[in-house]
């Protein structure tokens, strides 16, 4: 049986306590996306400023529980300066790490989590991240102990694959 | 021996529970989620096992001697249910269903579609439960009617000074007896006369959700003076899959049938059918027929406890509670809703501080204690309080001292967890 201690690390504790990359950014030129989970109400909002091909700038909005602002600010600070092939195989290794549990609950799809899913099928391009290699990002590895949680963590990546589709699509046009 | 005077021994309840003795990671369960559904004695478990294992058969259908027996237990649990309402017609007046929220959709879609016109309008209260909201959103999508609400206060209490104002024009008022969130009562001692009276006078009809009231009063139709009566199996100690609609006589008589199939009719034709007589009128398709003697399994033992013990008892674990957290927490934690135990129920929305109700459940599991973390459907309400969700403790009659202690104590382990610094 998984323990609290699973779930609450130190250093989800430390960015939940402490989030990194809180605020804004003027829209336009950075982007703003929204995620919502309408079963607890956390709510994540993005603001994503890519340039040249990268993440230029990111700041982060809303309000939720520990596991759903931890992740948001462990997302932001592994995805800034990134490039946005970097960021989004970012976005599927951490969803792949989520998805043990999330998978097998028939969760994904469901509307929930601003309708950002798909991510997978969108990035044929582009690798993934092991684990080992995702750093302070593994902490939030014993969320699939606690599949209920598990939307929870996905939220903010949802939200930001979002954002980088919408952002991407508007330098386009 | 205890009489029906003496308080109710939660500890010596519990023990007809045999989901009360389970044990989480070596610690007691400590249940405090039943509003949300509560847990079962044996004498229900056992009733709906010997229907299965001794007269399970179709009722209403077979003329041999089996089919009639299960037909008799389901229509004496029928009158039964309705007695445990104070039914004038209990063999008449009572109408099973899947749960309240289904009994609701039956008054909307039958007696909604029937009496209202575009222009007329619906009155309910900002604390609805969804059940109470949204079927009545879709009506009046539908036929172009107009929604309103009675606010509440910010003690938790319903404001009535814009009631007649509010009435005029209403065809329907929709009104929770019990609010899930608040524990805010509404009642025949407690601001529902004033209610039914405007609505009298302005002719409308009063649908009441009793939903979070009958597990926990002594409830009273006749005394409540409303048309309609809504509550569920599940969360009075009886099965989940059935509920129940209690209507006046001749509102549901006047009343179109709800959902079409067998049993509902007296004559089909290839062009047409003609609907059967009350109660049957509502009940298309084979009914819950063991979860009907389950609930009136439920209803006896509630019964034999007294439901003015359980309200007494309640009442006093609310107060209790208030008290404990208050003195252990004070302004750092919100408890929503009335703060006179008179006026409420034992249902406890909390807000710790800034820390996120899901997380307060989370770290609560961890000590075994179960509350309901979320929005409880009650998004309007949420909105109105200036929260997302609650984490909310609820107490029926298993429900010891201990419960609320265990309870103040995992609250201290979630306070330091997640503390700010």
């Amino acid at each position: 049986m998984a323990g609290l201690e699973d779930l609450y690390r130190e250093i989800i504790l430390d960015h939940y306590r402490s989030p990194r990359n809180r605020g804004e950014l003027p829209s336009p030129p950075a982007h703003r996306s929204e995620g919502f989970n309408p079963l607890c109400g956390d709510e994540v909002v993005v603001h994503l400023l890519v340039e040249d091909g990268a993440v230029a700038d990111i700041k982060i909005g809303g309000q939720g529980c520990s596991i759903s602002q931890s992740s948001a600010s462990l997302m932001s600070a592994a995805v800034k300066g990134k490039p946005v092939t970097q960021a989004r195989a970012l976005i599927r290794s951490f969803k792949a790490m989520m998805s043990i549990h999330e998978a097998s609950l028939g969760n994904d799809g469901d509307g929930e989590g601003g309708e950002a899913g798909g991510t997978d099928e969108d990035d044929a391009a582009g690798g993934t991240v092991s684990i080992e290699d995702m750093g302070e990002l593994a902490a939030l590895q014993g969320v699939v102990k606690f599949p209920v949680r598990i939307k929870c963590a996905t939220l903010p990546w949802n939200t930001l694959a979002q954002g980088l589709n919408e952002a991407e699509a508007g330098e386009q046009a | 021996m205890a009489t029906m005077t003496d308080p109710l021994d939660p500890i010596v309840v519990a023990k007809d529970f045999p989901l009360l003795n389970r044990r989480d990671r070596e610690r007691p369960l400590v249940y405090l989620d039943s509003a949300a559904s509560s847990q079962h004695p044996s004498a229900v478990l056992d009733a709906m096992d010997r229907y299965y294992e001794t007269t399970h058969a179709n009722v209403h259908r077979g003329v041999y001697a089996l089919a009639e027996e299960a037909t008799t237990q389901f229509e004496a649990a029928r009158t039964n249910v309705g007695r445990f309402v104070n039914a004038p017609r209990p063999a008449t007046e009572i109408i099973f269903t899947k749960n309240a929220t289904e009994a609701i959709n039956l008054v909307a879609q039958s007696w909604g579609r029937r009496f209202m016109k575009a222009g007329d309008a619906i009155l309910l209260t900002i604390m609805e439960h969804h059940a109470n909201l949204v079927p009545w959103q879709m009506l009046a999508a539908e036929k172009g009617l107009e929604l309103r609400y009675l606010d509440v206060d910010d003690s938790g209490y319903l404001d009535l000074s814009n009631l007649d104002r509010l009435m005029n024009g209403t065809k329907l008022v929709g009104i929770t007896l019990t609010s899930n969130v608040l524990g805010t009562i509404v009642d025949q001692d407690r601001g529902l006369p004033a209610i039914i009276e405007a609505a009298r006078s302005a002719g409308a009809v009063v649908l009441a959700d009793g939903s979070q009231y009958v597990p926990h009063s002594p409830t009273d139709v006749r005394a409540l003076g409303c048309d309609f009566l809504a509550f569920t199996g599940h969360k009075m100690l009886g099965p989940t899959g059935i509920g129940v609609l209690w209507g006046r006589e001749d509102r549901l008589d006047a009343m179109p049938p709800f959902l079409g199939g067998g049993e509902m009719i007296s004559d089909v034709r290839l062009d047409g059918f003609t609907p059967t007589e009350l109660p049957w009128k509502f009940e298309a398709g084979t009914p819950p027929i063991a979860e009907a003697i389950g609930l009136s399994a439920a209803v006896d033992y509630l019964r034999g406890i007294g439901m003015e013990r359980v309200r007494a008892h309640e009442r006093e674990l609310c107060a209790y509670a208030i008290r404990t957290l208050g003195a252990r927490y004070g302004g750092d934690l919100r408890i929503f809703g009335p703060t006179d135990p008179d006026a409420r129920s034992g249902v406890l929305s909390l807000a710790l501080d800034d820390v996120h109700p899901h997380d307060v459940a989370q770290v609560l599991d961890e000590a075994g204690v179960c509350v309901r973390a979320g929005h409880h459907c009650a998004k309007p309400l949420m909105r109105r309080l200036g929260v997302a969700a609650t984490a909310r403790a609820s107490v029926y009659v298993y429900n010891t001292e201990a419960d609320i202690d265990a309870l103040a104590d995992a609250l201290e382990a979630a306070a330091s967890l997640f503390a700010r610094h």
